[in-house]
Formats: C-alpha cells, structure tokens, sequence
C-alpha cells in the first residue's frame, strides 16, 4: 500500500517551527546553564606566548577561563569517515597547544553567568603573541600545489581514462580555459552551537549537528569518555549544507569547559566565529580542457583543478568529481592538487566538488557548442553519456534526455539568440543559459526502531536529524504507510545518539538510507501483530495465510475481504500488550565496502540478528546491485536581463527539470531544489568571502559584508521532476535531493550572461565590475 | 561590549546635558550605534535614548521648503507625500537603502550621522585609523573594492555609506543641531568631514550637540529629479555607486541642475562642478557624458576599485537621462 509518500503534505514539524516550539541547540532550558564566549586569535600564524586572564578572570559574573594551559588533554580521534565522525581539523585539537594556523582561530573560552559578561571578558583578555609569516593568497602560492593521496573518505582524485593528451591533439575544436571560484561560506542561518551538560560521568550535549552519531562517537574517543555515556542531541538544526557535517571545536570547547567549571556551559558562535573556525567552500582554479570532432563529438576532456586546504587538515574539493562520468568521452584526465594556506580548514558545502565543478565544465561546454556553431543543448544530447563511462556499469535510472526536453520547453529555449550580445528586451540585452545537474545517489547502513502502541500511535525512533530537509515529515509518511496509519496517528523522533544509528545528513543520502530501515522496521512490527493474530483463536484472522493480510486504516484485514480483519489496537489489547516494536537495519551502501558488522551483544548486533528474519530488509539487502551507477541529474535553464550600461543581472527566470527518482514529497521536493538553486544563483553573481591579501585573516565577515540574495534577486522558480522510481537504490525508489539544485546554476547563469552580452565571465561571482570593462 | 548605562530624557535640554557627561552616545533608531557597541567599536558609557524627544514632525514651511524632526523614522520621510512630490530623489533614495524593517527604526539624524561600512573598521583586528587614530589604514593595501575614490587620503578611503545623504547634499539641506551653547545652523556640505589625516572626526558636530531636525530648502525643479543606485544585489545592499539629480530643463537647456554621488565618496559627495557644466547645455548625452566625466576627474583608484569611476559616470549619465526623460 502506498497511500502517502509521494503526496505534497505540510511539514509535519511546520507550526512548531514557526511558533517557536522547535527547540535548536543553544535554546534547551537547561538549568544553571553558564555561558561561555571564545576567545580568537587575532594573528594569522605564529605561537601564543602569554594569555593574561588576570583582569578578565575578576570581571563580574566570570566562572572560569579555559586555555591551553588549563583545560583537559583530549585524544586523537581515529578515523575520517564522516559518518562515523569527522573531526574537521584533525590536527588541531581545540586548545591543545600554544600553535596558531589561521586568524579567528578559538585559542580560550571565557565561561560567565550571563552572556553578556562573558562576552564582556572575553574582549578583556590580553594576548601576546609571537608572531610568524603566514602563508597568504591563493594565487600567488599556486607554485605549491601538491597532489594529495586522496579525497574524503578515500575518494579519488586523479582519474584516467584512455589518452587525453593523444586525443586532444587529434580534435578539430578545442576549448582550453581557467575558470576561477572564491571561498564560499555555508551561512546556515543557525550558527555553530553546543550546551554541554555533565551529569556525574554522564554527558550529554546539545549541539547543531548533521551527525549526532558522529559527535557522540568523536566526544567519546577525545574526552576519553566511554560511548555509553555519551548523548547528542539534535532534533532542529536550523541549517547546515555541510558546515555541520564534520564536528569542529564547539561541542568539545563547550563539553571540556562545563566539566571544568562544574556548570552546564553553552556555547554559540558568533557569526564571524562560523566564518573563522567552522568551514567554507574552498577557493578553486579549474583548468578546463575540450576537444571534439566537427560532429560535436567530445574526444577528450581535462580538468585540472587546484584549491586549497589549511595546515592542520586536508580537505579536497573534488571539483572534478562528475567529469568523466557526465558526458561520453573515450579519453578523460581529471586531476586534483592543493594549495596550503594559513586559513580556516574548508569542508564539504552542498554538493561539494559537483557545485564548483559543474560550473566550470557546463561554461567550458558553452564554449566549445559557441566554437563548434552546435545549440549547447545539441551539444549536450550528442555527448549523452547512456551509461556510467569511467566505472563501466549501467545507470540504475537516467532520464536525462526528457529533462532537457521538458526544461527546454519550459523556458522557451527556441528564443535563445543564437549570436551572442545583440538581443535586447527594452534597456537589457536579453541571454539565455543552460547546464546539466548532476550529484550521486549515496545512501548508507542506517537503522531504525519501530513501535506501534496500544492507543493507536505509532512512533519511529532514528538516530539521524532533520537538518531543515523535510526529513520529519517523509520519515511520517513513509512509517504512515507502512503502518496503514494516518499521519497524524504517527511521531517520528530524530536528532538523537540514543536513537537506532542514522545517517549523517550529508550526501544527499538521509531518505535512501533511513527510509528503507524506517519502513522495515514499521513493516516488521505490523508483522509481529499480525503473526500474533493468526495464532490468536479471538482474532477473525485466526489460521488465515500471512500473504492474504495486509493493512491500512489502522486495520489489518483479509486483501480480498477488507470486512474480515480487525483495528491493529485490538490485536494488542486482547494480549494484555501496551505495545509491539520492531528493529531493522539496511545493510545497503553506495559506498565502495560495507562497515563492519556491529560488535556482538551490542544493541546494533540485536537489530541485525532481528533483520534477519525481516522480509523487507531481505529483499532491499538482496537486490544484486553491482552492475549499477547511481546518480540523479537535471537540467538547469535560465534566462537573464543585463543592463549593459550598468553591468547589473536580472535573473528573470529559472526552470530546473530534475530526475531524481521518486519524488517522496512535492512540496518539501521542490523547496529543496529552490534553495539549491537560490544556493547556486549566490554563487554565480555575489558571493565571496575575502581574505586580507597581507595577513589573510577574513574581511568580509559579517552578512552586511558577505552578500547572499534576498528575495528581490529571486525570480519565478519553475521546478519539475521526472519522478521516476529508481528501484535500485532502495524499494522507497527516492535518490535524495538535497544538493542537486546547485549544480549547474551557476554554469547556467554565466551561460546566460555571456549570451546576452558577449562577455566570458570565468571569475565567479559575476559582479558588475567585471561587466563594465 | 562594554556595559553602560541607558537613560531617556524627555526632552531636548535633558538630552543636551546628559550627552555632555560619561562619554555618551544618543540612541535613536539604534540600526547603527548598538551594532558598532556590539563589536566594541564604540564604547559609550552611557546610552542616552532620545526617542521621547518630540522631533516626529515633517513640516511645510512657508518657503516652500520642508523640515523634517531628527527622529522623523526613515520609512515615513520617504512615504510623506510632500517629500514624494517635491524631492522625489530623496523618497527614491531612502527606499534604496537597508530593508522596510530596518528605514522602519532609523531616524533622520541617525542616517546622517551612520559609519562606514569598511568591513576593516568592523574587525578589531586590523588597522584601521578610524577606530583607532594613528594605527594606519588596513583597507589601502587590502581588499579595497567597496572603497572610496573621491575625498580619499593616505590615511583612510572609507565610502559613505547613506544613500538619504547623498539626496540631500544634492539639496543642498541645512542641519539644524542645538548644543549647551545654544543652536546652530550647519550648511550640508559642511557637515560631513573629508578624512584628511583625521579620519576619526566625521562631522562637525560637538559632543554635547543634538540634530534637531533638518530643513531641506525649497527647489522647484527637484519635483524632476531622481536617484539611481547600482550594488551587487537587488535590495539590503549598500551602493557601489549612486547619484542624486535634479534637472531644471527650460525650453530645451538645462537651466540649472543638482548633481550628487553616492557610493564613490568619503562624504556624499555633491559635486558643483558637474552642475556648472551641465548648466546651459541641452538635455543629451553628450552633456550628461561631459558632467560625468567633469564629476570624477579628482577620483583617485585603489587596487580592487578603479571600476566605480566609470560605473560611477555611467550611473549618473544613467540617471541624468532618466530625469532628462520625466515629463
Ligand atoms: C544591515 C544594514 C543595512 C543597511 N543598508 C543601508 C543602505 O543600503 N543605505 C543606507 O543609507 N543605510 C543603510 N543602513 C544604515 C541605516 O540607514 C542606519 O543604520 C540608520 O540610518 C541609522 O539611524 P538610527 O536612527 O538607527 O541611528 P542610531 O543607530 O540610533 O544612531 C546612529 C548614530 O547617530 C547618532 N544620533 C542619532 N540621532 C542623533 C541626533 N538626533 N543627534 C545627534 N546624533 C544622533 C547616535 O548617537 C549614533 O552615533 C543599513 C544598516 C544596516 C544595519
Ligand atoms: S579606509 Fe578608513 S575606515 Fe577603512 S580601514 Fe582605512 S582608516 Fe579604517
């Protein structure tokens, strides 16, 4: 029965959200809470030599300042898959030594009665320095690229196929260009913040977090407190895109000091803190190489990027990371090198390395459709890759050819001027632009708890979070279903470590990976009821066959009898039960190996034995999918308005086409990808965080100088979806759509840019100065 | 921030002679002074609220000009009607600016007396002769692409920010202020300060002095005039460049005109020398290119801003050619 996913419901958690009552985490009233403010370095590089508390420490209200001097030794934390925990900046354990890597870098924690007093002392704190050279500007160190060993999680970064170089020079046409991005910040609107609490041996810790798993499982190995004892906890997170995905210096600034000081401690950072020492986009040069026959037919395509990474971690922005898999090519060279700079550690940002990449590569296609006389959409349809090129397998699913079909309509692509700079609507010269949209398909081990009680209400329990997504409520409708409950009848927790082990919300990968187990587990406890009833001489389904009971409307009936069959709750009260649960776990994921089994005894060992007799879980862990790729696409359009005297864009409208497997939920579907678009419109025409190009600590730190759009810059959105179950990915047939909507937009809106004006804009954003010239 | 006291005075004298002691800060709409308090780059040691001050009123003077109360909210100067018909440049430039939330708090004298937006003069961190007399200039040899190119000196080149400004130093608008020695009338040009080698001082305003209110002075032609600012997104941002004009356009010459930038100055910058040349000339492009180019002879580029000099004349032939158009 599938009566609700699919269906364009409110969100579940939408009144609380906008009442107030969605409580995030700086805000849990915890009592005899203290607060504590950092303090940040104000050098780029060099070694603290002295930090006078002394004034500070007897200013009014203050409990306590931590600094490396005094606060607790914490441990390595092993490991680096951010699913498990990943600590951002790996060496670089906050407060853990006199050693200054970037400017606004946490070096002490004032911990006060009030805010306002801690904040207060904070600024009283005297620090002297030694001061070293630090390594500045992106550009001018690109002679230091190095090529590291590997991406996240042990992603490549150097990827070969046949002989670019060979095929390169063989091709008719070629397009050879640099296409340049500034560092992004993420911007969630809730910054970084964590509340600790100890309670004896026992802690627990609010925080905003794309990983309770990943914090508890981090604060355990480096306060070296045993994982029971340790709870995180996340039910709202008020945006992340990444910056929350890895576990930076709060949860432990804020865990370390509340032990030290005995108090509840909250800490939460201060908007130009998020900009200093919780992640951003990396700053990237992408060298984009074509060659094509005169068909239009791509012979070979290189992408070489540099970008940067800090000294205390490494972090690749695998900006080439679709390219051989995009289009069809026989020859694909796809490099990756870093530059090390004395900044904050960058970190994966929606749709890390596809966002950036995308951009460059769909420009670099427009130049090469602009050189071969072909439309880009032509140009895209003759280089269609119908399967998986690099990693030779099939799509589980590609409708990519009715997205550009249905996108092209949509925005009225057959106006598009076909010379470049000549079209004007009134005062603005009128350009249109197109590119692909492309992220994979990720999803992961994840399990959950499944309980229907003998009230008539049913609850999910799932360790993984709502980072704004939607997840709450297509997490209700999946277990709805699986129930034959009404929504209202269903509540679904998250944000959780005590929780049945969730996916990390990154990736794109929370409803493929926590959808299946939600709906085994809810299957496997309607199971239970109804093997109870078969055997129960009260039930009217006394002795019926399991395979002829299904449910739905809070009954379990006969299929082809729906009078013979009774109300779930029934079944329960006639044994004296107050509830019936079930666990399950998926054992399924994109990722190159599975993790290793849980360690026996553990309650993740019992969810797995328990899975095993799981019908649902049986037949998802079964699927054979080794002859399959998995990655959504789309298709972006634009249209745009320049004012050619003035250098000013209008983005007038925008039309994106996504395949992205089912659509579990139009309306929370189409938020989704309108905030990647938006996302990606930032991109394209005003973001940039500028770092001092003499000492390199940030500048445009504060959301006056760092610009994102406003309302007034968004123009009619149109979003489509092929909604197109992909069965492969899991039985739910979704293939998650958090990130896809950047990819592309910026490509599209440079597209559009130049052919309304002429002008190749490679240096991202496009701003009206660089028009003007 | 450093704690301080707040305290409201009812009215003017109150405020006068609370403002001289405790090293005290008016607070009005409160959009800028508690943010500069936020970041300890102000540090009153009293606040002293003057909200309670009757300075509300917009007023139609005899002589045809307007006067406009120092607490007269930023949103209400730029709906008034009269403001509307007779200065349209002054309404147009105050919508311009900030969001409905925030022209909702600020107030009139609070829009003449804002800081820069020099995102160096907002980090503590950096030098910055401003907010730190004789600690040098960050923004000179820094990213300085929202910086000035006119007014600018070896010691600062931070943009004005206000869009409500540059309207009415093209007015030519007079600020009324009244301090413990009595009251004073302050020509616009006059109020704001270049920033020499004193980019700590911004105006000719004394501790212990209060704007009362502003007297903008009759105009027959601004009812034909107009602001236009160009930024990096469509609203909440501050110019890149802008211009306040007015045209007085008489049997096909240009009688006299009013000519103002935004964006580009260290003040707001009227720029008389561009009125003079338009003066006499038909209403075209090729005078409005002329003013333009008369306009930013003096502008002096740094590394990241040499574009606003020819955005800047672009702007205003821009709105020149609008306001030569209005019927
Ligand atoms: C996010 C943001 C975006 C903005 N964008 C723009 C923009 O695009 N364009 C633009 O022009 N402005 C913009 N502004 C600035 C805004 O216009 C000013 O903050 C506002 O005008 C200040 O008025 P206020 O009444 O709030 O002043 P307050 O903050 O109360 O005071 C500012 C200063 O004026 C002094 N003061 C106030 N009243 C008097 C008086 N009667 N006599 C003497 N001194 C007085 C105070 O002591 C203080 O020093 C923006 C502000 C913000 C926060
Ligand atoms: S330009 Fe002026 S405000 Fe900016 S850093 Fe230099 S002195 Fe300070």
């Amino acid at each position: 029965m599938n009566e609700l996913t699919g269906k364009p419901i409110d969100r579940v958690d939408g009144r609380l959200k906008v009442t107030g009552g969605a409580t995030y985490a700086a805000e849990f009233p915890v009592k005899n809470v203290a607060y504590g403010v950092t303090v940040t370095s104000t050098i780029t590089k060099g070694r603290i030599k002295n930090i006078d508390t002394g004034a500070a420490g007897k200013m009014p209200g203050v409990l306590g300042i931590m600094t490396s001097e005094n606060c607790m030794q914490l441990h390595f934390p092993a490991g680096s898959d951010p699913g498990a925990g990943k600590y951002a900046e790996k060496d670089l354990l906050p407060l853990q030594n006199d050693r200054v890597f970037y400017g606004g870098q946490h070096i002490a924690v004032v911990v006060a009665e009030t805010f306002e007093q801690a904040e207060h002392a904070a600024a009283m704190v005297k620090v002297e320095y030694a001061e070293q050279t630090p390594v500045v500007g992106f550009e001018k160190n690109a002679l230091t690229a190095y090529k590291p060993a590997s991406g996240l999680g042990g992603a490549e970064t150097q990827v070969k196929r046949g002989d670019a170089d060979a095929a390169m020079q063989t091709a008719a046409v070629k397009t050879d260009a640099t296409y340049t991005t500034p560092v992004f910040s993420h911007n969630a609107m809730e910054p970084h913040a964590s509340l600790a609490v100890w309670e004896g041996d026992q802690l627990t810790v609010y925080d905003a977090t794309q990983s309770v798993m990943g914090v508890k499982a981090l604060l355990s190995a480096m306060l070296g407190v045993p994982a029971e004892k340790v709870r995180v906890i996340a039910h709202y997170i008020g945006g992340g895109f990444g910056s929350k995905g890895f576990t930076w210096a709060n949860p432990f600034l804020a865990a370390m000091a509340a032990r030290q000081f005995n108090r509840p401690v909250k800490i939460a950072l201060a908007r130009q803190q998020v900009y200093s020492t919780a992640g951003r986009r990396t700053q990237t040069s992408q060298k984009i190489a074509l060659g094509a026959d005169r068909s239009g037919k791509l012979l070979a395509v290189k992408h070489a990027t540099i970008s940067e990474t800090s000294f205390v971690d490494e972090f690749v922005e695998t900006a080439g990371v679709a390219t051989p898999m995009l289009y069809s090519s026989p020859n694909v060279d796809v490099s990756h090198e870093l530059v090390r700079l004395n900044r904050g550690t960058p970190c994966p940002m929606r749709a890390p390395g596809e966002s950036v990449g995308t951009y460059s590569l769909e420009v670099a296609m427009d130049e090469l459709a602009e050189k071969l006389n072909i439309d880009p959409l032509q140009l895209r349809l003759i280089n269609h890759a119908d399967t998986e090129e690099q990693k030779k397998k099939q799509f589980s699913e590609k409708s990519l050819k009715e997205c550009y079909e249905r996108g092209a309509k949509a925005i009225g692509w057959s106006n598009c001027p076909a010379k470049p700079g000549l079209t004007k609507e009134g005062r603005y010269l009128v350009g249109y632009g197109m590119a692909t949209a492309t992220y994979p398909a990720n999803r992961s081990a994840s399990s959950a708890k499944a309980t229907l009680f003998a009230d008539g209400h049913a609850e999910i329990l799932c360790g993984t979070q709502d980072i704004g997504t939607g997840t709450y409520t297509i997490a209700t409708q999946i277990a709805a279903d699986a129930f034959g409950l009404p929504v209202d009848k269903v509540t679904v927790k998250l944000g959780d470590s005590m929780y049945p082990k969730g996916a990390q919300s990154g990736g794109s990968q929370v409803t493929a990976s926590v959808g299946p187990p939600i709906r085994a587990a809810a299957l496997g406890a309607v199971d239970k009821l109804i093997t109870i009833a078969i055997a129960d001489p009260g039930s009217p389904l006394h002795n019926q066959k399991r395979e002829d009971i299904i449910t739905g409307n809070g009954r379990i009936f006969l299929k082809d009898d729906a009078n013979k069959g009774e109300p779930l709750v029934a079944v329960l009260s006639r044994k004296g039960l107050d509830k019936i649960e079930a666990d399950a776990k998926t054992n399924v994921s994109t990722r190159p190996s599975l993790p290793a089994p849980a360690p026996a005894g553990s309650p993740e060992a019992k969810t797995e034995e328990e899975s095993k007799t799981n019908m649902a879980v049986q037949e998802d862990e079964n699927t054979d999918r080794s002859a399959y790729a998995f990655h959504s696409f789309g298709a972006q359009f634009v249209k745009v308005l320049v004012d050619p005297d003035l250098g000013t864009i209008k983005v007038d409208k925008i039309v994106g086409v996504m395949d992205i497997g089912k659509v579990m939920n139009l309306k929370t579907a189409v938020n989704q990808i309108k905030g990647g678009m938006i996302f990606g419109l930032g991109m394209a025409l005003m973001e940039n965080l500028q770092y001092d190009p003499n000492n390199g600590r940030i500048v445009t730190r504060d959301l006056v100088q760092y610009l994102v759009p406003v309302h007034a810059d968004i123009p009619e959105i149109e979003v489509q979806f092929i909604d197109r179950p992909d069965l492969y990915i899991s039985p739910l047939g979704a293939r998650g759509i958090g990130e896809i909507g950047v990819t592309g937009m910026a490509a599209a809106i440079a597209n559009a840019v130049y052919n309304a004006t002429g002008k190749r804009i490679r240096d991202l954003p496009i701003t009206p100065d660089k028009l003007i010239v | 921030m450093q704690p301080f006291k707040y305290i409201k005075v009812p009215d003017t004298p109150a405020a006068i002679r609370a403002a001289g002691i405790n090293q005290a800060k008016f607070i009005a709409g409160g959009t800028n002074v508690l943010d500069l308090m936020k970041l300890d780059i102000e540090k009153p040691r009293q606040l002293v609220d003057i909200n309670q001050l009757s300075l509300y009123k917009i007023e139609e003077l005899q002589n045809g000009g307007i006067r406009v109360g120092a607490l007269v909210k930023n949103s209400d100067l730029a709906y008034n009607p009269a403001i509307k018909k007779n200065y349209p440049l002054l309404s147009e430039a105050i919508l311009s600016g900030a969001s409905p939330q925030l022209r909702n708090m600020a107030t009139t004298g609070g829009n003449l007396m804002q800081r820069t937006r020099c995102p160096y003069f907002y980090s503590t961190d950096f030098a910055c002769n401003k907010r730190v007399p004789g600690s040098g200039c960050a923004a000179i040899s820094g990213y300085n692409r929202m910086n000035a190119v006119l007014g600018t000196s070896d010691h600062c080149i931070a943009t004005h920010p206000s869009d409500m400004c540059v309207a009415m130093a093209a007015l030519g608008a007079v600020i009324h202020v009244q301090g413990a020695k009595g009251t004073r009338a302050i020509p616009f040009a006059d109020f704001h300060l270049l920033p020499g080698q004193t980019p700590h001082l911004e105006h000719n305003l004394k501790a212990d002095e209060l704007i009362t209110h502003v007297e903008l002075p009759p105009l027959a032609y601004a009812a034909r005039s107009h602001y236009l600012k160009v930024r990096d997104r469509a609203s909440y941002e501050f110019a890149l460049t802008s211009a306040a004009v007015a045209l007085d356009i008489q049997n096909g010459i240009i009688k006299a005109a009013r000519v103002a930038l935004g964006g580009v100055g260290t003040k707001p910058w009227r720029s008389i020398a561009a009125e003079q040349v338009l003066t006499g000339l038909p209403p075209n492009t090729a005078s409005y290119q002329k003013a333009a180019d008369t306009a930013m002879l003096d502008a002096k580029p740094n590394k990241d801003n040499a574009y606003k000099i020819e955005l800047a004349k672009r702007t205003l032939v821009r709105a020149l050619t609008t306001t030569g158009e209005i019927s």
